[in-house]
């Protein structure tokens, strides 16, 4: 049985070995002719992403309910401004950001407030959230709009914009960007890098938006350059799409100091560390920000939204969703409002068969949902429904640590997954931190990916740094209690 | 729309590689070295192969089920050990000898430890120098490759009785009337009378020696072949290579009539299967890229420097055995560089 697993395996999922080794070699005289930048180990996971790579944006319908979580951003949670039973116009603010660190929600459709409760999210515990009932005879017209000339603001008003649009970055890291454009003091942004790698496999909305939003991301560059006070722009992208590269380079003007660049195709480019190393060969310090090395990164599709909503005075009511996936009959690229739920959007799309599970994001670090009433938030750039034969769903069996090395080789940070495994499992989470650099792992799932134990590095990364945590907090309670007494 | 949906958590993709894929192909990789090493000493070499690997997996079950992990057999890493242990060992080898070494390789190599993955050393090795220290005669007793008939008798000596003294074999190798047989190794002949056998009969096997190490060209074939499927840190066996010809080069340009030539060296006595298929075992090895590379220079040096200067005839079972020991600590020496900390400098704590 388990035989049978692996030649399934094989067959299925042909990541080494000889079937890819054409692609390999195309990708090797790639690098070796051009020259892409990149950044040190990684993978090199099937990508997928002929699925929907060449599917226009399309709009999708509004569902009949949408459901806004209060808190869809790093930070603290939006403050509601509505009461249930009231009417709200399309783009109308029913959230207020809470200080600084937050940003508001806009009404994602002509409707009325059904109830302010709690809704289930991918992350699992439900979180309080507003429910909109669509009003589907109506025009659904975004009223909330005043014209203005982002070159006529001063950094500040932009800034203030920014928030008062939502914004958030929507290449899934859902923090608020207008703190993004403020560094902290002492601190001078000399480049704005723009993430356009899109590494994770099926999805590919950034890549459309790159196509097809090339005027309003353009445009969004120049607000964030402006904001942020940089020099110039680097577009950086994914050398498997270098149509990208080329439309954008003939659309963007000579004047402007914005330049587009493909780096290699390698997972997980689209970090921003990683992409920082990639295009300008610096590194991020350890527990710092991209700002201690004078750079921002903005994902493309937060600055084509940027381009888009803040000369139009609007917020963010909608955005690019990549629906994908081998258990997907139609997949695309679908314009979806904030709140949809996944269920609504895979009706939409078509299922070929039994769901074996549904991704929100990508599948290297994405979020399996434990309800498809899980409503789309504003960090959700895709959704990936798999079969229940899919291969990554198989059951594996754990084997020991075999030293191998292959984690090593694979973690874009250097550091060394296969110790840390190792005291996991020995509940050593302390040394985990204090000697192997723990706190410096992202979670991009790279180790998971090549072990060939099958051991849920990752996962196990994950729990032991939110011990550390939980001992944390408690030690600081413990200290605060002591020093009252 | 279904009403049960799986949850794991991320990533949610995965390589198609696992353990028992890796030492499954690792296995075939060594199917051809056995083969030849059959074809060259006969049935003898069959027998001893088998049993090597009956005993290494009879072994390997019966601790793990006296330890509660089950059946690790399905993991196919005792079949290596097995197999790698009949490779290295003499043609005549009684076989309840080898039985023995497989027995102590699995027992005291690898299930004292916690079995795969936790070994300190190399099993097989660790088997082979138990035989090599419990029977030093039987363990240096080499018949001559090709002879006669090898496919229809064995060696007298393979069918030793338990615990006897092997059968000598001295009277059959006479028998077989073989023109040029001096009764020695290439290794011996160059240690002790200086002639060195030359680089075309080393490096294509036509020689005599340890069941699987004669041939050189085949041994670096199949490595070649077990690097390609990503399967074997080709750093390795690069680095013991390097290390034991540069460490031959010196004495070999000041006396060539004395000492051996850096090919020789290469092609001679089991290195090559050494240091492709013993150095490279994963488990004993450093993890780090750069540990790798200063552990197989470690064991090329260290068997060069026992050939040349020890009592030994043949000196890359202890030196592989040595740079497993001190593998921890070169792992521990060279941890990599993490992304955005200075080097020698811990990131700060936060």
């Amino acid at each position: 049985m388990k035989h049978q697993t692996a030649v399934l395996d094989s067959q299925r999922v042909p990541e080494t070995g000889r079937s890819s080794l054409m692609k390999r070699l195309d990708q090797g005289l790639l690098r070796f002719f051009h020259g892409h930048k990149t950044f040190d180990h990684g993978i090199y996971p099937i990508e997928h992403k002929e699925l929907t790579a060449d599917k226009p944006i399309r709009r999708m319908p509004f569902a009949d309910e949408l459901v806004i979580p209060l808190l869809q951003h790093k930070g603290r949670p939006a403050i509601p401004l509505v009461k249930v039973g009231q009417e709200v116009v399309r783009g109308e603010p029913i959230a207020q950001a809470d200080h600084f660190v937050s940003v508001p929600m806009h009404a994602p459709a002509t409707g009325v407030i059904r109830a302010i409760g709690l809704a289930p999210t991918a992350e699992g515990p439900k979180t309080p959230a507003i429910f909109l009932k669509v009003y589907h005879a109506a025009s659904q017209q975004v009223l909330y709009d005043m014209e203005r000339d982002p070159e006529r603001m001063s950094v500040k008003e932009i800034i203030q914009a920014v928030q008062d649009a939502g914004l958030v970055g929507l290449g899934g890291g859902a923090f608020p960007s207008h703190v993004k454009m403020h560094p902290p003091a002492g601190r001078v942004i000399h480049t704005l890098v723009v993430n356009g790698c899109e590494c994770e496999p099926y999805l590919t909305c950034d890549h459309r938006i790159m196509l097809e939003q090339t005027d309003a991301l353009i445009r969004g560059i120049l607000i964030a350059l402006k904001a942020t006070r940089a020099e110039r722009a680097i577009i950086g992208v994914e050398d498997n799409k270098l149509d990208a590269v080329a439309h954008l380079r003939a659309r963007i003007a000579r004047h402007l100091p914005i330049t587009a660049e493909a780096v290699e195709t390698k997972y997980p480019q689209g970090a921003e560390k990683m992409l920082i190393k990639s295009l300008l060969d610096l590194e991020v310090p350890a527990g710092g920000l991209p700002a201690d090395v004078g750079v921002a990164v903005f994902n493309v599709g937060t600055l084509a939204q940027m381009g888009d909503l803040l000369p139009k005075s609007r917020g963010l009511i909608e955005r690019v969703v990549t629906v994908s996936g081998p258990a997907v009959k139609n997949p695309g690229n679908f314009v979806v409002p904030i709140g949809t739920p996944v269920r609504f959007l895979l009706e939409q799309v078509g299922l070929k068969g039994p769901l074996g599970q549904v991704i929100l994001g990508g599948p290297m670090m994405g979020m399996a949902v434990a309800s498809l009433d899980v409503p789309v938030t504003k960090s959700v750039s895709g959704v990936v429904a798999l079969e229940p034969e899919h291969p990554s769903l198989a059951r594996r069996q754990v084997y020991p640590c075999i030293k191998c090395g292959e984690c090593l080789n694979a973690c874009p940070i250097s550091l060394n997954p296969s110790m840390l495994g190792e005291l996991a499992l020995a509940r050593e989470y302390g040394t985990m931190a204090e000697q192997f650099n723990l706190d410096q792992c992202f979670e991009c799932g790279c180790c998971a990916y090549v072990c060939p134990s099958n051991i849920p590095l990752t996962q196990y990364f994950r729990i032991a740094k939110s011990i550390n945590r939980d001992a944390k907090t408690r030690h600081e309670q413990h200290l605060d209690a002591t020093k009252r007494h | 729309m279904p009403k049960i949906i799986e949850i794991r958590t991320s990533p949610h993709l995965k390589r198609a590689v696992s353990v028992d894929r890796i030492m499954r192909t690792v296995v075939l990789a060594l199917l051809p070295i056995a083969a030849f090493a059959v074809w060259q000493f006969g049935l003898s070499v069959l027998l001893l192969l088998l049993t090597t690997t009956g005993a290494a997996v009879a072994t390997e079950w019966f601790f793990a089920r006296a330890s509660g992990r089950g059946n690790t057999v399905a993991d196919w890493s005792a079949v290596i050990t097995g197999l790698l242990l009949g490779l290295t060992l003499p043609p005549g080898f009684p076989l309840w000898m080898a039985a023995v070494a497989a027995f102590v390789g699995i027992a005291l190599g690898k299930a004292l430890f916690g079995g795969l993955g936790y070994n300190v050393m190399n099993p097989a090795l660790v088997g082979r120098a138990f035989v090599q220290a419990a029977f030093p005669v039987a363990i240096t007793t080499w018949t001559p490759a090709f002879a006669p008939g090898r496919f229809a008798e064995l060696i007298p000596s393979t069918l030793t009785l338990p615990f006897m003294q092997p059968i000598p074999v001295a009277d059959w190798i006479a028998g077989l009337n073989m023109d040029g047989w001096s009764g020695a190794t290439p290794l011996a002949m160059q240690k002790f009378q200086h002639i060195e056998t030359p680089i075309t009969e080393t490096f294509t096997g036509l020689i005599a020696g340890s069941a699987g190490e004669t041939s050189a060209l085949l041994i670096l074939i199949c490595g070649l072949w077990l690097a390609w499927q990503r399967m074997l840190d080709w750093r390795i066996p690069a680095s013991v290579m390097a290390g034991a010809a540069l460490t031959a080069l010196p004495f070999w340009l000041m006396d060539p009539s004395l000492y051996p030539s850096p090919w020789f060296v290469l092609c001679s006595g089991g290195l090559m299967l050494a240091a492709w298929f013993m150095a490279s075992d994963m488990v004993a090895s450093p993890v780090t890229a750069r540990g790798v590379i200063i552990y197989g220079l470690f064991i090329g040096v260290l068997t060069v420097v026992i050939r040349l200067f020890g009592g030994l005839v043949e000196g890359v079972m202890y030196a592989i055995l040595l740079g497993n020991a001190i593998g921890p600590l070169i792992s521990d020496w060279t941890q990599p560089r993490v992304y955005g900390s200075v080097k020698g400098k811990q990131p700060p704590a936060h």
